[in-house]
């Protein structure tokens, strides 16, 4: 029979493989990945933070990376820089912040490697909670702003000219995925989370002719990378978090069969 | 207060400074229902500035913008669409409003399009894509349709006859339409109101005011024989959308 922890780790897994199939095909289609990487990177100040002061580190790490994403879209009004360079300028400094902050807490002994990769198999109740109730939040919000987001994805001045707000609602999407990233550390720690975004919607992308297909089929490639992954680190005794991403690089690159048949079609 | 109804969008002297430099300024027209308004003038004149200015898309502006509908359509001059979004013309039609498949249709029909209704955006040749823009427009049924270059990489054929259906919109609708054109030739007799540009209002108009006038002149040319001469022969037969030909009745 399956451990408890075993089916706690899927439940969690499952959870978030739902939520970062929709969010992952708009940080693919609106060039973000470097993005995701940026939030990912001052979670760890957040985390860092969260230990210091005691507040609940889904919590502390939503907030700083909702500042550091608003500051972004700041610099990027007010500077001529261009857009990645502003993001590594935040991903580095945000990282090196956070490390520094470790550094003078000598006292608390972090598990680094832990930060960096997660640990899906030491998920609790409550962080099978938090996954659920904060995954259907996030998606109920992205089903509301659905239609001006996607519009803006496409065309951003056509959008704003039909009256679709995409300043607004592009500042609601970097909120919620700064909410993803929040709640899904602990599982796939901070260097994976851009993985489990980009990964399923980047196969998705190989197989589906439009922007609904290309959801459903990111969603369904998360899962699989999901249990895939978890399986396979269970028999080959893996690290849970990158068996996952690797599950997911496997599906990438059995899609890409199915997008060469297409392309000699075309010609 | 009937003026106010009528009067859908009115700019007062506007202008736009960016760069260290003005891209267009002193810009003044009323676009009122049913009328089409036409913005001429060489690259770099400020029209599609001045039609950003309309849609309120730079935050930045001196001068005044009234705009007393929200019902806007637009059809941007160029627009890239990024290889990474599958996306259909179906889905397309519906970026910014929700339509029924009959209304989708029927859009498509108008300007000749119908069978492209399954393709895929990027798919599309230069021409195809442009109809496809201003399908959607019309689809929409706004009160405001601002169409920067709706002909490029439209035959000439087709050009006419989409000037034909831009004329028949504004008057099945009864709404205002500001144009950009490079080219008065083809679109003066179906225009009501051309202002000319050349980083300011250079002259502006009735469309035979603007041709006769010595700035217009100074921009284009003096053959305005040429231009006059385009729309005063008549034809036995007529092109249609799709390139087909129909004899006239």
């Amino acid at each position: 029979m399956l451990d408890d922890f075993f089916i706690r780790a899927l439940l969690v897994g499952i959870g978030m493989a739902i939520v970062t199939g929709p969010l992952g095909c708009f940080v693919v289609w609106r060039r973000l990945s470097f993005f995701g990487d940026t939030l990912a990177h001052s979670a760890l100040l957040g985390i860092t933070l969260s230990h210091t002061t005691e507040i609940n580190m889904a919590l502390s790490v939503f907030v700083t990376s909702s500042i550091v994403a608003l500051i972004l879209l700041k610099l990027q009004k007010t500077t001529n820089l261009p857009s990645d360079a502003l993001l590594g300028l935040l991903a580095h400094s945000s990282l090196a912040i956070g490390l520094v902050v470790i550094g003078l807490l000598a006292t608390i002994r972090f598990d680094l490697m832990g930060l960096l990769f997660g640990d899906i198999l030491a998920v609790n109740a409550n962080d099978i909670i938090l996954v659920w109730i904060g995954g259907a939040i996030i998606l109920i919000v992205l089903k509301i702003i659905w239609k001006p987001l996607f519009a803006s994805t496409v065309n951003f001045e056509l959008a704003e000219a039909e009256g679709m707000k995409p300043e607004k609602y592009n500042a609601i999407f970097t909120i919620l995925l700064a909410a993803i990233i929040a709640i899904s550390i602990k599982m796939v720690g901070l260097l994976l989370i851009t993985g489990m975004l980009i990964l399923p919607a980047a196969m998705g992308r190989n197989i589906s002719d439009n922007p609904m297909q290309m959801v459903i089929f990111s969603v369904i490639g998360g899962l699989l990378s999901v249990l895939i992954g978890l399986f396979a680190s269970l028999e080959f005794n893996t690290p849970s978090g990158p068996s996952i991403i690797t599950a997911g690089l496997f599906l990438f690159i059995l899609s890409l069969s199915r997008i060469k048949k297409k392309t000699q079609l075309n010609n | 207060m009937t003026q106010i109804n009528n009067s859908l969008v009115k700019l007062e002297n506007v202008g736009v400074f960016a760069n260290d430099k003005w891209l267009v300024k002193g810009v003044t027209f009323e676009i009122n229902k049913g009328q089409i308004v036409t913005l001429i003038g060489p690259n770099g004149s400020g029209k599609t500035t001045t039609a950003k200015i309309t849609l309120g898309l730079y935050k930045d502006i001196e001068g005044k913008v009234q705009k007393f509908t929200e019902k806007i359509a637009y059809v941007p001059q160029r627009i890239n669409i990024d290889w990474t979004l599958p996306i259909r013309v179906n889905d397309f039609m519906n970026l910014t409003n929700t339509l029924t498949n009959d209304e989708i249709k029927d859009a498509l029909e108008i300007t000749g399009t119908p069978h492209l209704i399954n393709k895929d955006l990027k798919s599309l040749s230069g021409g195809e894509f442009q109809r496809i823009l201003m399908a959607r427009a019309i689809a929409k049924k706004p009160e405001l349709l601002v169409l920067d270059e709706p002909v490029q990489g439209v035959d000439f054929n087709g050009e006419i006859a989409l000037y034909e259906l831009i004329k028949k919109i504004s008057d099945t609708l009864n709404c205002g339409i500001l144009l950009i054109s490079h080219n008065l030739h083809v679109v003066m007799s179906k225009t009501d109101h051309v202002v000319c540009l050349n980083g300011h209002v250079c002259c502006s108009g009735t469309p035979i005011d603007v041709a006769n006038n010595e700035k217009y002149q100074e921009i284009f040319g003096k053959d305005i024989s040429k231009i006059l001469s385009v729309y005063e022969h008549t034809h036995d037969h007529i092109h249609n959308i799709d390139g087909s030909i129909e004899k006239k009745k």
